[in-house]
């Protein structure tokens, strides 16, 4: 409770700059229309009508949240001007590369910590994998899996893993490593298996390591699947609706398409905390 | 006569460093009987822990001879023929206690009945019986370092390796450790390596006691022990225990006179 005066102040900080520059920014456009009508514009006529146009620079905050709950709930779920309706189909793209991402991810950890020929071949690509924008890859991702008469969601769910794998790939590694000399020690003088060891102790250190990462990497995974749906010119999903909001000048509706990827990213990270606190609480790992 | 547990003979073990070759282990001879209880006792450097581990088969030495069990130190690791005791607990924090002491049952492949028969004697031996379903993190340092000695008893080794295992602990319950100590050797008839660098430890609880010294890691003095084998606390103030200790000391400084 004591935190919330702050929030509530910080919160209250951002709407009234984020006012302040919507009506610094939308005036030029009233003031345009008052040179060409040849008339003066007011301090209340500048105030009132920076908050109400249909093409705003910037939305008013009030702008936003009307659109976005026109977007969320005035509409059927169906709707193709349903925010839910865009925002399950890029879930869904979002889910299917996440776990495709994070499967990979692991499988490849596993492989660079027991094979020093994979650490050394897989690591490097790896890396050079993220320094790819991926604007440039993602188009032709689409473009080949069409012509294999590949589309939909398939697609979209690579590129959410292409860019969800790395984190995972770099948590786990570094995860299946953290068992120190003594502890791999101990599992010697038992003559443990690899496999053992890997079972009983790799896999088990690495679960904090892993939950950082799939923090990390869901987000990652949401981001990769609106930049999907962006290139190929798609109807459905958070970024179709990005896209056709800028074609038309559409501001409100990018920036309610924003906020519903902003706040679907931010439900997402915490479901995994929620995994996250009561995986380790169940294994002890937590008090 | 029974074939010694522990023999050494010549043994070397050289470093390469970056600034040249560390001898850890010069010219090291021992033998350690069947029951008996070995401390390894001197400064850090000496090459007390190397040894240990040269017996464990973790460190391979560079020269002589070393057997256990009158095998190879890899084989004996390879046939589990002794529990190894480490300075830090090292419990694995996702398991239980009995989940702790469990694992190397699992690893070896015991029944699960057998399993939980053996958590069960080995937690009473150490006098944690009740603690099975705690975890680590809810246990003191003491009960921790018990657990741990608990897991090295769970299967059948007859050596137990100890480095240092009370050397985190505060001295009240060190000795409280080492009279236990004493007891569950006379119970097990185990034979034991210890290292420490505490000599009223080392004399306490010894039957031999091995002095080393540093640069290059070495046997100054072997001490056997004259203590019976029956040993309350107070045996720490009686004027035998005292002429031990007084020798432990003897040769530790004869090691450093050498250096200098």
């Amino acid at each position: 409770m004591k935190a919330l005066l702050p929030i509530l102040t910080v919160l209250a900080a951002i709407v009234v700059l984020w006012y302040g520059a919507a009506v610094w920014l939308n005036s030029q456009w009233i003031y345009d229309q008052a040179a060409r009508a040849g008339t003066e514009v007011t301090v209340t006529q500048l105030l009132s009508e920076t908050m109400v146009q249909d093409r705003p620079v910037l939305p008013a905050p009030h702008q936003v949240a009307q659109g976005l709950w026109d977007g969320l709930a005035g509409q059927k779920i169906t709707s193709k001007r349903s925010l839910v309706y865009h925002g399950w189909i890029t879930l869904s793209a979002t889910m299917a590369g996440f776990a495709l991402g994070t499967g990979l991810g692991i499988l490849l950890a596993v492989g660079i910590v027991h094979s020093r020929a994979m650490d050394m071949s897989v690591m490097p690509w790896a890396i050079a994998s993220q320094t790819v924008p991926i604007l440039a890859i993602a188009p032709m991702v689409i473009v080949v899996l069409a012509s294999l008469g590949i589309k939909g969601l398939l697609p979209k769910a690579i590129i959410a893993a292409y860019l969800s794998f790395f984190p995972v790939l770099v948590g786990m590694v570094k995860g299946l490593r953290a068992p120190e000399g003594q502890q791999l020690d101990l599992l010697r003088t038992y003559n443990a298996s690899g496999a053992a060891t890997f079972w009983k102790l790799r896999l088990p250190s690495s679960m904090p390591y892993l939950f950082a990462s799939l923090k990390v990497g869901i987000a990652a995974a949401l981001v990769g699947a609106i930049v999907a749906e962006l290139p190929a010119g798609a109807t459905m999903g958070l970024g179709a609706r990005l896209l056709s909001g800028s074609y038309y000048g559409q501001t409100i509706q990018i920036w309610a398409a924003l906020f519903t990827a902003a706040a679907l990213a931010a439900s997402l990270v915490m479901i995994v905390g929620v995994i996250e606190r009561v995986t380790l609480k169940r294994m002890g790992m937590a008090r | 006569m029974k074939a010694p547990v522990i023999e050494a003979k010549d043994l070397n073990l050289t470093f390469e460093t970056n600034d040249g070759p560390v001898h850890a282990l010069k010219d090291v001879n021992l033998t350690i009987d069947q029951g008996e209880f070995v401390s390894f006792i001197g400064p850090s450097g000496c090459g007390k822990t190397t040894f240990l581990r040269c017996i464990a088969a973790l460190e391979q030495p560079t020269g002589g001879v070393l057997r256990v069990n009158s095998m190879t130190p890899e084989h004996a690791r390879q046939a589990r023929s002794y529990g190894y005791v480490f300075q830090a607990a090292g419990l694995y924090p996702w398991r239980t206690i009995a989940g702790n002491v469990k694992l190397p049952l699992e690893i070896m492949g015991y029944a699960k009945a057998e399993q939980d028969a053996r958590v069960e004697k080995v937690l009473s031996l150490v006098d944690l019986q009740g603690f099975g379903k705690k975890f680590p993190w809810q246990l003191s340092g003491g009960m921790q370092q018990r657990a741990s000695i608990a897991r090295a008893l769970a299967f059948d080794a007859d050596i137990l390796l100890m480095d240092e295992p009370f050397g985190a602990l505060d001295e009240i319950v060190r000795d409280k450790l080492n009279e236990e100590l004493l007891k569950l050797w006379a119970r097990t008839g185990k034979t034991i390596g210890f290292v420490t660098h505490s000599i009223p430890e080392a004399v306490y609880l010894s039957t031999k006691i091995v002095v080393m010294s540093p640069r290059p890691g070495r046997i100054t003095d072997v001490i056997d022990s004259t203590l019976p084998r029956e040993r309350p606390l107070e045996i720490r103030d009686s004027p035998e225990f005292l002429a031990i200790a007084h020798r432990v000391r003897e040769g530790l400084r004869a090691g450093h006179a050498y250096e200098e």
